[in-house]
């Protein structure tokens, strides 16, 4: 214990720990990658598609409510703006090529999600819940009266189109593909935000914001492109819904959507990577299963146990735990 | 036939008298819900469906055992209050001291298995309860017609928050409930048993909830989803009232419910999203509400 022990070994180690980490992510990563190139033959490719569209969700959800502690009660509103914006337009003005729908259903979200932030950054914690949720019923609203979105029948036969005016994403394999390149685009988008210098104040901000603030960092700006990142990406994910499902719907825009992509964030693990998409495929697992059966009517009532425990029991979420487990036992 | 702005005056009056209606349901779920959060921090999302049970409750006693509308104004809320002094007991105890939008989620998801049990035993498309017989029919006051039970309801929902408001900033017990608010353990060191303390006010804020819902049972719909919609309305009231004070929470109910009404006079496809947007402008304006003190 007493030999002295030179710095730049301590750092030696350190950097060594972090490669074989990252090593092991890599790999981790490599074989879902894989595991995702294949699914669409073992597996229905539509319902593949709703699982990442709503991974996405989750994802986005997480970069607000996990990384910068910002729980928002209205991303909802987001979803299914960029769901409607798509929808709309590519079933109105044929021949726009579907990429061009898509961002500009994320491009429609994007600015709702300025206007949400600027609002309710003004209040925090539980009041900031309370305010986005209510903004989001106020879009809700905005919705069920509108012409375009068909109100309580929805909007229904959009054309998937062309990619690029090229790729028919009527294929339900052209279209797996896509939707799988775009989540696998954005979800290197968070981890690089994550990890970058931005990322990092934005943990400082959730962890203790006063401090932030006396560090002279303009904490509402972070906060507001938090918001509207997470905003984007959410209405990224409608969109491509819309898309998917050739279906936009008010269920979309109701504050059960809200609650749901909480729900998925905060089973899979929230602030972690990989938790949100681990959340959405479950709870979309669970209810499919649900549906099937008997208990097709109790959705709900389960959905809210499972809210119920994970808050009691199960807080840091399935990959939260699992990454207390190694830390405890691999250290 | 006297007009204001090119509305009837009767017209006017008739919106006017259901918008202090609703804004009577709305100061009582939002005066229990600011007492829930003024001791435990906890902002209580089963409300809404705890203003349900308070209707569904009236009604199936009444179906089941016959019970009149007065003993059910006690026992429904009283029955409402000890169920969310269970869930007190059993589920928020445990997650005390952890951030509070734990408790946020908690009671969402509380709220999502009443409501779906709920949905799948009655369905919702809503039951009836009959007006008990010394209600029917209301007085002419020349320029419009007021049913005796509207002037029940008004009159019910005021003494019970001006009572409300008096016990809490005038009683002792009062004194101890915002003296919990300001330092439990201090209270705890006082001999003061605070978790008793917080079990009653919980449940004290569920039964000012379940109140309103048996108030409602014979003018509304009761349908198990009866109390997730208004209670996003409440949300929006609490965002503009501000948390800080009891009696702003009357005050706003009350206000917002007559906005909603004029407003459905004058322009009715805003009529459900006025307070939503008067709540945009109030936090554009004065972001800690109109009479919230906390930053």
């Amino acid at each position: 214990m007493n030999q002295p022990v030179n710095p730049a070994d301590i750092h030696k180690v350190i950097i060594e720990q972090q490669k074989a980490r990252n090593r092991k992510k890599m790999m981790v990563n490599g074989v879902l990658f894989l595991l995702l190139l294949a699914a669409p033959f073992m597996m229905y490719p539509v319902f593949l598609m709703k699982i990442l569209c709503f991974a996405l969700f989750a994802v986005a959800f997480n970069l607000l409510f996990g990384f910068a502690g910002l729980l928002s009660f209205g991303h909802a509103a987001f979803l299914a703006a960029g769901g409607y914006t798509t929808g709309y337009l590519l079933s109105n003005f044929a021949g726009l090529s579907t990429e061009l729908g898509i961002l500009a259903g994320t491009a429609t979200a994007t600015v709702l999600g300025l206007a949400f932030a600027l609002l309710s950054i003004r209040r925090q914690g539980i009041y900031f819940a309370m305010v986005t949720l209510a903004l989001a019923q106020l879009v809700f609203f905005f919705f069920v009266q509108a012409e375009f979105t068909g109100g309580e029948d929805g909007m229904h036969g959009i054309p998937r189109g062309h990619l690029l005016g090229l790729i028919n994403l009527e294929d339900n394999l052209n279209m797996y593909y896509f939707v799988l390149a775009v989540f696998i685009g954005c979800y290197l988008l968070v981890q690089r935000i994550v990890s970058s210098p931005y990322g990092q104040v934005l943990k400082a901000i959730k962890q203790n914001e006063p401090r932030a603030v006396s560090l002279g960092y303009n904490v509402d700006r972070y906060k507001v492109l938090a918001f509207v990142i997470s905003s984007a990406l959410a209405g990224l994910a409608g969109s491509m819904k819309s898309v998917v499902f050739q279906l936009a719907s008010l269920n979309d825009a109701h504050w059960h959507m809200s609650g749901e992509v909480i729900l998925m964030t905060l089973l899979g693990g929230m602030g972690t990577l990989l938790g949100p998409v681990i959340g959405a495929t479950f709870v979309v697992n669970v209810e499919y299963q649900l549906s099937q059966g008997p208990l097709r009517d109790w959705v709900d009532p389960i959905l809210g146990g499972i809210f119920v425990l994970t808050v009691l029991a199960f807080r840091s979420g399935v990959v939260g735990e699992i990454q207390k487990l190694v830390d405890r036992n691999f250290k | 036939m006297t007009m204001i702005f090119g509305v009837p005056l009767a017209v006017l009056s008739g919106q006017l008298l259901i918008g202090i209606i609703n804004g009577a349901f709305y100061a009582l779920l939002s005066l229990g819900l600011a007492v829930i959060f003024g001791l435990l921090k906890i902002i209580n999302f089963a409300h809404g469906a705890m203003y349900m049970l308070g209707a569904l409750v009236t009604v199936v006693l009444f179906d089941l055992m016959g019970v009149n509308y007065w003993v059910a104004l006690f026992l429904a809320p009283l029955l409402v209050g000890a169920f969310g002094v269970l869930i007190e007991y059993f589920l928020l105890r445990r997650i005390a001291g952890q951030d509070h939008i734990y408790s946020l989620l908690l009671t969402f998801g509380v709220a999502l298995i009443i409501q779906g049990v709920l949905t799948n035993i009655y369905g919702v498309s809503g039951l009836r309860y009959a007006m008990p017989d010394m209600f029917k029919g209301g007085i002419n006051l020349g320029f419009m017609f007021l049913p005796y039970y509207r002037a029940w309801v008004i009159v019910v929902a005021m003494l019970v928050c001006f009572g409300t408001w008096f016990i809490i900033e005038k009683t002792k017990l009062g004194s101890y409930l915002r003296a919990g608010t300001e330092d439990s353990q201090l209270m705890q060191g006082f001999g003061i048993n605070v978790p008793l303390l917080v079990s009653l006010t919980y449940g004290f804020g569920v039964m000012l909830s379940a109140l309103a819902g048996v108030l409602a049972a014979p003018i509304y719909s009761v349908t198990p989803v009866m109390g997730s919609n208004i209670l996003i309305v409440v949300f929006a009231v609490v965002v503009i009232g501000g948390m800080g004070s009891i009696g702003g929470a009357i005050i706003t109910g009350i206000l917002m419910g007559v906005v909603e009404g004029l407003t459905k006079t004058f322009y009715p496809p805003a009529s459900s999203a006025v307070i939503f947007l008067v709540m945009v402008m109030v936090l554009m304006i004065r972001p800690t509400g109109l009479f919230g003190k906390e930053a």
